[in-house]
């Protein structure tokens, strides 16, 4: 544990993990945002929304992060000119953050359609029976309860996203994994020690999470 | 709910008139949104014919696209064979009776699902040379890291699938006579298989998608070369880009449909039991980048 007495070394360390935690944070809400509205999309009466919604989830779900990561940064901003920040640093966590909401947003939709569909039929035939409209069927009958039942899959999303921003390290961020990458280079006497605290901080982290996220599901489900 | 079409009632005379006008509306911002990207990369001269020309020429396919595609199927394929042998491991350590097997593997497994593939294949590749003092292969870098990953995952879906054989299946074997080991390997894992075949397949797309960390660490793969030296040479990397991302979604979505048709098949013969309520596994493509969403 020498290399983490060292205060530049624990700086890297922290650096890395606060990075992480912003990353997941913004990415977090654009893809819960995205997702949301890409769900909503895809079960409306218009054929045009439908159609965008499942382009969408098609084409993102299926390419690489690290492509569109990639991407937001060799194409959006070197090509393309598109510069989010004049901080170097600020500029490639937010194209990050936008490949990562974007990525993400295609799996919070399918995981709020996937909830949408364990509501009985029933519930929504009784709202339209009553005269509700589309959307006071979606905010008011469906959607709360599908709320409830999608709280494990989006918290399985979450740990996913938390554990992909660690892929924005390609594009230059000195998140996690690329000070360790530095610290195991500069210190290669010590790789070990090294790696379990970044991977047990990582596992310290998202482990409980998983179970709260587990214990929350079931605390919450609809009782059929 | 089966269609989605049971949320909204068949469109009236004013309902049709507000889907048009959404449709209009909408379609409008899209094509705006569609233009904007045109002009933008016409205005960065994107559209110049010789960036794109390179893939016109069969040389191009040749010497960058179809090897990088061959070293990323590749890694896919070795490690998926790696990690069903992994997962199918310990997912029966972690269903064993004895607490010195059954809480080391679910250490393991839990470890492994937890951390972040990328920092997994940088330990592997930049610090295990250290160890050894010998260097990593590329390879197997991104080999072994995709299969104690994948191989945790795949662990816990078989888990899953062991639970999902109804008991009577197992109670049935013990009241025959069998062994606790002939139980599990005779009459729970190859049911459990059937039942979890579309999962693994899915997991397939997943370990496609994630062999493009290789790229990270300078793995010869799609992104590497397809992406990266085409454009070196070419100038090209926003097209070169987005011809990749269209191979990796064909090759995605046909890896996805075949799961799907899987999936229907072996709910159909009904050889396979039924895997109910919480325990439904999906067929969706997951997040992968050392991150599933099972």
């Amino acid at each position: 544990m020498d290399v983490f007495s060292d205060a530049l070394n624990r700086d890297v360390y922290l650096t890395g993990f606060l990075w992480i935690l912003k990353l997941t944070l913004a990415g977090g809400v654009g893809a819960l945002v995205l997702g949301v509205l890409l769900a909503a999309m895809r079960v409306s009466p218009v054929p045009v929304l439908r159609g965008f919604g499942t382009a969408w989830v098609n084409t993102f779900r299926n390419t690489p992060l690290t492509l569109i990561i990639f991407f937001c940064y060799f194409g959006l901003f070197s090509t393309l000119g598109l510069s989010l920040s004049d901080d170097i640093n600020l500029n490639n966590f937010w194209l990050g953050a936008i490949g990562l909401a974007v990525y993400t947003a295609a799996f919070v939709c399918e995981a709020i359609r996937s909830g949408i569909n364990t509501v009985p039929a029933g519930q929504a035939e009784a709202a339209r029976a009553i005269g509700m409209t589309f959307r006071q069927t979606l905010t008011i009958v469906i959607l709360p309860q599908a709320g409830r039942a999608v709280i494990a899959p989006l918290g399985s999303i979450l740990i996913a996203l938390c554990k992909n921003s660690t892929i924005v390290g390609t594009i230059g961020l000195m998140e996690s994994s690329n000070a360790m990458k530095e610290l195991i280079n500069a210190n290669g006497d010590a790789v070990i020690p090294i790696f379990l605290v970044f991977a047990g901080t990582f596992a310290l982290f998202l482990i409980p999470t998983g179970y709260a996220f587990g214990w929350l599901a079931n605390r919450l489900a609809v009782k059929r | 709910m089966s269609t989605d079409a049971v949320l909204y009632d068949h469109p009236g005379p004013k309902a049709k008139v507000r889907n048009l006008v959404l449709t209009v509306v909408f379609g409008i911002a899209v094509l705006g949104l569609l233009w904007w990207i045109y002009s933008r990369f016409d205005a960065k001269g994107q559209w110049d014919a010789n960036l794109w020309k390179p893939f016109t020429q069969s040389s191009t396919w040749t010497d960058y696209i179809l090897p990088g595609l061959w070293g990323t199927i590749k890694a896919a394929a070795v490690a998926m064979v790696l990690s069903l042998v992994f997962g199918v491991l310990f997912a029966v350590g972690r269903l064993s009776d004895h607490w010195w097997v059954r809480w080391p593997a679910g250490a393991v497994v839990e470890f492994f699902r937890a951390v972040p593939l990328l920092l997994l294949m940088f330990f592997i590749f930049f610090g295990v040379p250290f160890i050894t003092e010998e260097p990593m292969s590329i390879f197997w870098a991104v080999v072994l890291g995709l299969t104690l990953y994948n191989g945790s995952v795949l662990a816990e879906a078989f888990r899953a699938g062991v639970y999902s054989v109804p008991r009577g299946q197992s109670e049935a074997a013990y009241a025959i006579g069998m062994r606790k080991g002939q139980v599990m390997s005779q009459i729970l894992i190859p049911q459990a298989a059937r039942a979890m075949l579309p999962v693994i397949v899915s997991q397939l797309v997943v370990l496609v998608k994630d062999t493009a960390l290789g790229y990270i660490i300078s793995y010869n793969e799609l992104i590497q070369l397809g992406v990266n030296n085409l454009s070196a040479n070419f100038g090209n990397v926003v097209q070169a880009a987005i011809v990749a991302a269209i191979i990796y979604i064909i090759v995605n979505s046909l890896l996805t449909a075949f799961a799907g048709w899987l999936g229907r098949r072996t709910r159909r013969t009904g050889k396979a039991p039924r895997v109910t309520g919480a325990q439904q596994m999906t067929v969706e493509p997951g997040m992968g980048g050392g991150g599933g969403t099972s």
